[in-house]
């Protein structure tokens, strides 16, 4: 029995599978994961789920009947331990073997692990996973005092559900800004004095060297600078690296990633990579990237199933971005690096505003906080090619969809 | 009927442009977005998981029951406000809809493109 084989049952791995269903692929497809949970939603995991808004049973994003009426056989529980592109197969942690004749690998991303001394103590957590989450939860509510290490998307979600819920957090970061390779100033001082409005404390430019326990439990962290936090929990939050061992090991080309082309293909004709574990050409990057966004996972997993299907359809998205803080929605379209001139639309002051970023005069990205439509206009404006001058960007009277209109008129 | 976790079920009928329909029974906790997306409904992505930021789960509320369903908060009339298909006066983010106990079966009508 070979067909299709995907390694891992996320975001790219299901939407490869079910993207490759949609465009005809009529054999076999089975999916292999080592979680034993049904794909489930990973944003809420450091929002809703924390907060008890968004319960267990809402997490699950594709149930046993959507398996059901796909035709995808879904192996929970087993870890894919190898592949052998010459023999077409995916070992697994049970010595059991699956042939394909094509594989996708959507093995994803795991968590950087802090080396400081004191590091594997007791309360010293990470979040990828849903079981990450359950028992960040469970610990969440017997702590009182929370320190997040690293001030980026899953370190400021969880230091805003901490703080909700009234434990008093503290962010260490030790860039000079939050999220300072994601967004621009503006916004990393917006999100800051939100965090700070709202009760966590936030720490810049600091460094932490050491974890410190008593009898095997967290009881703080030491600063470089020599500050010492008191803390129950402890929240590591300092980027994620690409789960590509599989495919280096199978001799797979992989930097920062497995290297793929729009059509998710890797070096090898029948074995594709796709979602966090990937690092592809982008136009929006003017480079390389390796994206960890659910947008990313679906849309390149897309191309990956058009292309198992033999049909077309390459990755060329907008890469996209969310993050939930208090009442803050910040939402970003594009990739802002290399950009020469930045236009704001709104005040910060109003607690409403969007920067967009311009390079040689061409709008490549924007930032927004609560201003939804604003990003809405700049996700079709920027997908289009077209750029409202900055001056246009900045007048609120100016309708940004007015553009995108003129452009849908003329191919019409 | 009642669904394991009380929730009263109701039933969604999403109607494709090329006129195929599929029938998914849905409890009232869960929005329409999510039962889409649970039963692999084509055209409906619903990236962000419902906290209105991404806008790809745009559908057309049948004309007749557009007025049975709450009506959409500023946030997503702004996020319709530049949806890739046509927006239209039933047009809303079936991550917000959740079946009212009024209706037995919702009808929704799934556009040509997501943003």
């Amino acid at each position: 029995m070979s067909g299709l084989v995907v390694i891992g049952a996320s975001y790219a791995g299901i939407q490869s599978a079910l993207s490759a269903r949609e465009a005809g692929y009529a054999d076999n497809i089975t999916v292999v994961c080592d979680e034993t949970w049904l794909p489930y939603q990973r944003p809420p995991l450091s929002k809703g789920f924390l907060l008890g808004t968004t319960g267990e049973d809402n997490l699950v994003l594709r149930d046993e009947a959507f398996f059901k009426n796909e035709r995808i056989d879904l192996v929970l529980g087993h870890r894919a331990v190898g592949i052998d592109p010459r023999a077409t197969q995916v070992v697994l942690d049970n010595d059991a073997t699956l042939a394909f004749d094509k594989l996708v690998i959507a093995t994803g991303s795991r968590a950087r692990r802090i080396s400081v001394p004191g590091a594997e103590l007791d309360g010293v957590c990470y979040l990828r996973s849903v079981a990450d989450a359950i028992d960040l939860k469970a610990r969440l509510a017997q702590a009182a005092e929370v320190v997040i290490v690293g001030g980026g998307f899953i370190g400021l979600e969880v230091a805003s559900s901490a703080a909700k819920s009234g434990k008093r957090v503290t962010v260490v970061e030790s860039m000079t800004r939050l999220l300072e390779r994601a967004v621009c100033p503006l916004v990393s001082e917006f999100l800051h004095a939100t965090h700070r409005q709202s009760g966590a404390e936030v720490l810049m430019g600091e460094t932490v060297i050491a974890i410190d326990g008593a009898s095997g439990r967290v009881a703080g962290v030491t600063l470089a600078s020599g500050t010492r936090l008191p803390a129950d929990l402890v929240l590591v939050g300092i980027g994620g690296i690409a789960n590509d061992d599989l495919a280096r090991a199978a001799g797979i080309t992989c930097t920062n990633g497995i290297v793929v082309d729009e059509h998710g293909r890797t070096g090898h004709q029948d074995i594709y990579a796709a979602g966090d574990c990937a690092n592809h050409y982008s136009r929006f990057a003017n480079g390389w990237v390796r994206l960890e966004s659910v947008q990313n996972a679906q849309d390149q997993a897309k191309a990956a199933g058009l292309a198992i299907a033999g049909s077309h359809g390459p990755y060329d998205a907008v890469p996209r971005f969310w993050s939930d803080q208090y009442s803050v929605k910040l939402q970003i379209v594009g990739l802002s690096a290399g950009h020469d001139r930045t236009a704001v639309r709104g005040s910060a002051d109003d607690g409403r505003f969007t920067v967009f970023f311009y390079r040689n005069g061409k709008l490549i990205a924007a930032d927004s906080i609560n201003r939804p439509g604003d990003q809405m206009a700049a996700r079709r404006l920027i997908a289009a090619g077209l750029s409202p001058t900055p001056e246009q960007a900045e007048d609120p009277s100016f309708d940004l969809k007015s553009l995108v209109k003129a452009i849908e008129t003329i191919n019409v | 009927m009642v669904t394991e976790h009380g929730g009263v079920m109701a039933r969604v009928r999403f109607v494709q442009r090329d006129g195929t329909e599929k029938n998914v029974e849905i409890g009232s906790s869960i929005s329409v977005m999510m039962a889409a997306v649970r039963n692999g409904v084509r055209g409906i992505d619903g990236e962000c998981g419902g906290c209105l930021d991404c806008a790809t789960c745009h559908v057309y509320v049948d004309e007749a029951q557009a007025g049975l369903v709450p009506p959409p908060t500023e946030d997503e009339i702004e996020l319709l406000s530049n949806v890739t298909a046509p927006r239209r006066s039933n047009s809303r983010l079936s991550c917000q809809i959740k079946i009212p106990s009024s209706i037995d079966e919702l009808i929704v009508f799934v556009p040509e493109n997501q943003s």
